[in-house]
């Protein structure tokens, strides 16, 4: 029996793996020590239980476990990462290369960047959603001291080019940070292979809980620090005070450790069930995939039905299953996705997504009435659709002149 | 964000979708809004000459649930009425028939345009000149 609603947006959060959160459970009553406890077996257990997930979650990115500094989330992370490197390099430059198509935890912390009186440079991606290499190379200059490019985006899925990036900046003496938060636990990431110098992650975008992070800042070729961004206790070698969120931390552990043993099998799985959902409604007339298909997550589908407008595509299943949409109808700007408009999708095409992510819990039953319900609604929707209408007649939409407002 | 039970109805089964004949006189068609802004409607009327009464009234919309429900309410309205009657539905009336939160208004506001667009577009077809509406300001 298919157990409704089905829940297809692992991009947004994951639901916790239910070993992860059995680990965990004694560290909220039993184990409860304050990991800075330094004189009594609370504290050790504690800050014993801390070094194990540290070495588990080291291990998925193949980092030193010395080099893993505990956050509350992603954010948190992106924004260590940027402003602490913007302040620990002051006396190098102050200059951060960017992309339109990161995630708000990086732009907006740029935008504080610039308020402060740095400069900030954003590459326009090219139509699949990657980044030009020659243009991040031309971009560099003797001020530069970060390159923040994501490891893969969290609308579209697409992988960006990170070794290249990397040996880009490496090459011009630039540091490169990269918003993990999509790509860790479910492709392979090395920090020594692909050459990156910190990188922000989050548990609960691989079942773990929410709440915690990490970010890996390199501490051999070059060392790398950051200037705290909390002050405090001086946790975390310096660069994050706070009482360490133990059960957090050690389901995080639990996460990562599951993700490296079965990350293989999962991306496999589901791909084979992201194509087949994306070959199914590519069926649909008219709807087109955003993004590189080649390089790109293997569980994410951005699709667009031309047309037919979005949130008006979500409510006719919404009740069933859990998607999002490139649309905005309900901001207050009615602005579309910006990743989107970055590919450069007209502002139409933008509004007529939606973002599929598959996860460890998604079954073939569940993408099959997938296709079939998003099927039903796009055509009928197009049934009344007056762009639709005009569209089949023939009538080319650009001619029109539409009361924009 | 939940929707009301009416707007779900009018979404689930929406009455008038279809089209009438744009180029007959005793139709006035009005198109608005923009593919960009994510939402476009047609509302179009069929008025009895003689009464000035609006037998029929048909919709297409492409946009979110809320803007279907508002277009697909709108006809309901506007059958019956006479083209006079027709002027005087308020934005606002629908808003609170269909419960709109803030965020939607603007679709209601969008249905009421594309009342007014075909009353004038039924106007000039029949040699009477366009009527000027009060801007509503809300997009």
């Amino acid at each position: 029996m298919l157990k409704l609603p089905i829940y297809l947006d692992n991009n947004a959060t994951t639901p916790m793996d239910p070993r992860v959160l059995e680990t965990m459970i004694p560290y909220f009553t039993e184990h409860f020590g304050n990991a800075a406890s330094r004189n009594h077996p609370f504290g050790w257990e504690a800050e014993e239980a801390i070094d194990y997930a540290r070495e588990q979650v080291a291990s998925l990115i193949g980092a030193d476990p010395k080099e893993i500094i505990f956050t509350s989330g992603a954010t948190e992370g992106d924004n260590l990462a940027i402003k602490g490197v913007y302040e620990m390099y002051a006396s190098k430059g102050n200059h951060i290369i960017t992309a339109t198509t990161e995630h708000k935890a990086v732009l907006d912390t740029c935008k504080h960047i610039e308020k402060l009186g740095g400069e900030v440079t954003y590459l326009e991606v090219k139509e699949d959603g990657l980044i030009d290499l020659a243009e991040l190379e031309a971009a560099i200059k003797p001020t530069t001291i970060l390159v923040s490019i994501m490891y893969a985006n969290n609308e579209i899925g697409v992988v960006q080019p990170v070794k290249e990036i990397a040996a880009i900046a490496k090459k011009h003496g630039v540091l490169f940070f990269t918003d993990g938060v999509q790509a860790v636990g479910k492709i392979p990431v090395d920090v020594i292979k692909d050459g990156i110098d910190l990188m922000a992650f989050t548990a609960h975008k691989m079942y773990g809980p929410k709440g915690i992070g990490a970010l890996y800042v390199r501490r051999k070729n070059p060392r790398v620090k950051v200037t705290a961004q909390m002050d405090g206790g001086g946790h975390e070698r310096g660069m994050r005070s706070g009482t360490l969120n133990v059960p957090g931390i050690v389901g995080f552990g639990k996460a990562c450790e599951i993700a490296k043993k079965e990350m293989a099998e999962d991306a496999a799985r589901l791909s084979k069930l992201r194509d087949k959902l994306e070959n199914a409604l590519l069926q649909i007339e008219e709807s087109y995939v955003n993004g590189n298909r080649e390089h790109r997550l293997p569980h994410v589908a951005n699709i667009s039905f031309k047309h037919v407008e979005g949130e008006g595509l979500l409510m006719g299943f919404n009740k069933n299953i859990a998607l999002s949409s490139g649309s905005a109808c309900t901001s207050a700007s009615l602005e579309p996705s910006y990743v989107l408009k970055a590919l450069g999708l007209g502002d139409d095409l933008a509004h007529s997504s939606l973002r599929f992510g598959l996860g460890r819990f998604t079954t073939e039953e569940q993408i099959d009435y997938t296709i079939e319900q998003i099927t039903n609604t796009v055509l009928k929707l197009r049934d009344m659709s007056p762009l639709w209408e005009m569209y089949k007649e023939g009538i080319d939409l650009n001619s029109i002149e539409w009361a924009h407002h | 964000m939940a929707y009301s039970e009416k707007v779900i109805d009018h979404y689930s089964n929406p009455k008038n979708v279809g089209t009438l004949d744009k180029g007959s006189k005793s139709v006035g068609t009005g198109l608005v809004g923009a593919p960009e802004c994510g939402d476009v409607m047609r509302l179009q009327i069929q008025v009895d000459d003689t009464t000035g009464v609006i037998t029929d009234a048909k919709f297409k919309t492409f946009g979110c649930g809320s803007a279907i429900a508002s277009s697909s309410l709108a006809t309901e309205w506007l059958k019956g009425k006479t083209v006079d009657q027709a002027m005087a539905i308020d934005n606002m009336d629908l808003v609170e028939e269909l419960n709109l939160p803030p965020v939607k208004i603007h679709c209601s506001v969008l249905a009421e345009d594309a009342i007014k667009a075909a009353i004038n577009d039924y106007r000039v077809k029949n040699g009477l000149e366009e009527l000027v509406f009060e801007e509503k300001g809300v997009h």
